[in-house]
């Protein structure tokens, strides 16, 4: 981090100190060989995928099918599917461990959030919120999602084959979410990094406010947010979201090539520390 | 951020570029392109276990790991910790961005999966169940 210099603003009085990030002086160590072969975090569960569970969530509170998912994860199991989830909420969170889960229906509010490695399959629709905070891991929706699909998530795929609701990645800090179908007003409102890309057509206000990141269209824009604005595609992006779509069983309706790319205008940065004074002034 | 093209630019300059930047003596921005999209070909070996292992086709969360540089030093943001991890002095950083930011994804790796890691304390001390 650079110095503060004698500037303009500072002489002025408006900023007195730098701001940057939290350094932890924690250094890599290079030399460890002890985690050479760890892939878990501490405290995960060794799991094999070979091994399959179920539960029956017909009769059961979301607490209860969690609380069996965990179980089963410290059992061994790596493959497990909840059968009968009948969309009740919050089903399938808090998981931070690598594993396959599948739902055979649908899910309600606050499906498959703050994960950390699993990779999710919902064959039916979900609610509200869906993949909210996720930091790892994919979510596959078969059917269609309600609103802020992927809140503030961090990282991961996170793929809803169908449409979705308003406002989907609204707060997106890093990870990739995927809309096979149409997606509604304000999606990608106040993105701040990660990547989007919606096959279909996108609502009005698209990347309101967003301070960094892509997002992707291969549909009709209704309209877009402040700040947000066309980008140049590059032959790396085409290749990437052409591989990432793959994955899914998903294409772009007239190539990647062809979609159009929005990105932040930066002109709505306020990471730097100006007075509100000035920065009225700027914009 | 496209437009640089030192790859040093962070470790070598302070970073206030354009005349807004001088003018508030302070970078805007971050200090590397977080959206490089990685490239596949310079995967390493590591890496490679580590998606097999987590049953991924693809980098998945790591897609948003990067080299970066904290206090004139490369660094790699941890997100558990939320704050920056450095990269010791001695190693030899590659000419090629895509090739650090394997690099960062590998270190990272290794940190976070390790009983040096301070969620492991974190965890021992709050875990509620």
């Amino acid at each position: 981090m650079g110095e503060l210099k004698n500037t303009n603003a500072q002489s002025a009085g408006m900023h007195t100190e730098q701001l940057s990030g939290r350094t932890q002086q924690v250094f890599f160590d290079v030399e460890s060989r002890e985690n050479e072969d760890r892939f878990l975090y501490p405290g995960a569960f060794e799991v094999d995928f070979d091994k399959h569970g179920e539960i029956d969530a017909v009769d059961l509170t979301a607490r209860e099918v969690n609380t069996q998912i965990r179980d089963l994860m410290k059992d061994g199991v790596g493959s497990i599917t909840i059968k009968n989830p009948g969309a009740k909420h919050s089903f399938g969170v808090g998981l931070l461990n690598r594993l396959n889960l599948t739902f055979e229906g649908s899910l309600g509010y606050f499906g498959c959030g703050l994960n950390d490695g699993p990779n999710i399959r919902i064959t039916g629709r979900v609610g509200w919120s869906c993949g909210g905070n996720m930091m790892g891991g994919t979510v596959v929706i078969e059917k269609n999602g309600g609103s802020t699909f992927g809140n503030a998530i961090r990282g991961g795929d996170l793929v809803c084959k169908g449409d979705v609701g308003s406002r989907t990645g609204i707060d997106m800090k890093g990870g990739t979410i995927i809309v096979g179908g149409r997606t509604g007003a304000f999606s990608g409102f106040m993105m701040q990094r990660g990547r989007m890309i919606i096959l279909g057509d996108a609502g009005m206000n698209l990347g309101d406010s967003m301070y960094d990141g892509i997002i992707y269209v291969g549909g009709k824009i209704a309209g877009l947010g402040v700040d947000a604005v066309e980008g140049e595609m590059s032959e790396l992006e085409c290749a990437w979201i052409e591989r990432k779509l793959e994955m899914y069983g998903l294409k772009a309706p007239n190539g990647a090539a062809n979609l159009t790319k929005i990105v932040a205008g930066k002109q709505l940065w306020n990471y730097d520390n100006l007075e509100p004074a000035e920065k009225k002034l700027v914009l | 951020m496209a437009d640089i093209k030192d790859i040093d630019h962070y470790l070598n300059t302070d970073g206030l570029d354009s005349d807004r930047e001088k003018d508030i003596g302070q970078h805007i921005g971050y200090r590397y392109d977080v959206n490089l999209l990685p490239d596949y070909d310079r995967l390493t070996p590591f890496l490679r276990e580590y998606l097999e292992k987590m049953g991924w086709s693809d980098l998945n969360w790591l897609e948003d790991v990067h080299m970066g540089y904290e206090e004139g030093r490369p660094a790699v943001f941890d997100r558990n910790i939320n704050g920056w991890v450095t990269v010791p002095a001695d190693l030899d950083l590659p000419d090629s961005q895509q090739d650090r930011d394997m690099i960062a994804r590998e270190l990272l790796i290794r940190f976070q999966m390790s009983l040096r890691h301070p969620m492991v304390e974190l965890n021992a001390a709050y875990r509620k169940f």
